[in-house]
């Protein structure tokens, strides 16, 4: 039999939902039969593959390239499950969305800086006016919130979506 | 004696008496009907719009906890159409402010958090509105955190009927409406306050809250407040 691909990916998030990903414990290796994980944090690949069959996405999209790498990873996978309050809610990387990008990133990395005031512009990505959930930029097919979702849901997730079947997760999950 | 009359809820052949509202009798007879606002002691306020039912005959949903019951009215609490409502009403309540459960003090004990996962909300289908808003930390035992308040008036109702103190009001109106100590001054130099914290247990989320907890520690008890309302004679 043919085996699955599956993908995470990691975008503004704390990495919370990848740590409860890790701790489905032994139903990994029911997992692993049926999959092979094709990309993410978790693994070496460097570019998302076409034809990727779930991806979980944990984290707001924030930056430009949150969201140019949503966009791509979207058109390449065909069930994309926002896993996790700041995919699913935005959560805690929107509570910077009160304020102007420019007015914040001043307070962070100019005022009452002693040693090299300045913003950052090298290296990192232009941050979008405000981090919004996944489905504010893509099509979501299903929403796994929670923070993180606990194991026993993303291992219920996976196991469903590996069989073909779209979980009902209606009041056995919640936010927070 | 109030008058006995018979009216349909689901279907179901119940009996009533006069001055009762839908909530009343639909929860005398073991239905389920969603709240937020509503809570038993307090005069109903019919803000938070979760407890939308059918009236047979009348074109519109009406609130069930400020809906008097009716001799021969036949009430269906519970369809696609109502579930579809109370969902839609639930994410504007999630969208309208801030709500963080994770970092709240209220995690787990919140009684917004609990409804949309029963209520089956996994998502908000709408943008967020993320307004700029204030924390009042100016009590000396109390905070109030207008980014997880739902406006739903259970703290104003509580301190006028049962306390007697009359600290809460809402002010502005719509999406500017905002919970106000007096006339709009910080809660800490509120004379009217006994600091009884009675609006912070009937609070259904993290918005009123004791002073120096973490998250998830803030756990509230308003099972007393019947008991004190009857005591207060509210309703008598």
């Amino acid at each position: 039999m043919k085996k699955a691909k599956v993908a995470t990916l990691w975008l503004d998030g704390c990495s919370g939902c990848h740590m409860s990903i890790l701790d489905i414990d032994e139903a990994i290796a029911a997992v692993a039969q049926k999959a092979d994980i094709v990309f993410g944090p978790l693994v070496d690949a460097q570019v998302f593959p076409e034809d990727v069959d779930v991806t979980l996405v944990e984290g707001a999209v924030s930056s430009q390239h949150d969201y140019e790498q949503i966009k791509q990873v979207r058109e390449n996978t065909r069930l994309l499950v926002a896993l996790g309050d700041c995919a699913v809610t935005s959560n805690v990387p929107a509570m910077r969305n009160p304020f102007q990008v420019k007015k914040l990133l001043e307070r962070i990395y100019v005022q009452g800086v002693d040693t090299k005031p300045g913003i950052p512009t090298e290296g990192v990505p232009t941050l979008m006016k405000r981090a919004v959930p996944v489905h504010e930029v893509v099509k979501v097919d299903l929403f796994v919130p929670g923070c993180p979702p606990p194991a026993a849901a993303i291992g219920f997730v996976l196991g469903e979506l590996l069989e073909g079947r779209m979980p009902d997760l209606s009041s056995k999950v919640k936010f927070g | 004696m109030p008058q006995e009359i018979s009216v349909r809820i689901d279907g179901e052949l119940c009996r009533a008496s006069e001055g009762q509202t839908i909530l009343d009798v639909a929860r005398a007879n073991k239905k389920f009907i969603p709240t937020l606002c509503f809570l038993e002691g307090l005069t109903p306020s019919g803000s938070c719009r979760l407890c939308l039912v059918e009236v047979a005959g009348v074109g519109r949903l009406l609130p069930a906890c400020t809906t008097p019951i009716q001799n021969g009215m036949s009430v269906n609490t519970n369809s696609e159409k109502l579930l579809r409502h109370r969902q839609t009403v639930m994410e504007f309540l999630l969208l309208e402010r801030n709500h963080y459960c994770s970092i709240c003090v209220c995690n787990n004990h919140c009684e917004l958090q609990a409804m949309a996962q029963r209520l089956g909300v996994t998502h908000v289908r709408f943008p967020y509105n993320y307004p700029k808003l204030p924390v009042d930390v100016s009590h000396e035992r109390y905070i109030l955190d207008h980014n997880r308040c739902i406006l739903c008036t259970r703290c104003v109702r509580v301190c006028a009927e049962v306390e007697g103190a009359n600290v809460w009001e809402i002010s502005g109106r719509g999406i500017n409406s905002r919970l106000v100590a007096e006339l709009n001054q910080p809660w800490g130099d509120s004379k009217a306050c006994t600091k009884c914290g009675k609006c912070v247990q009937v609070c259904p989320t993290g918005a009123l809250a004791e002073k120096g907890l973490g998250v998830e520690e803030m756990a509230k008890s308003n099972e007393n407040i019947k008991w004190l309302a009857a005591k207060r004679g509210v309703h008598a």
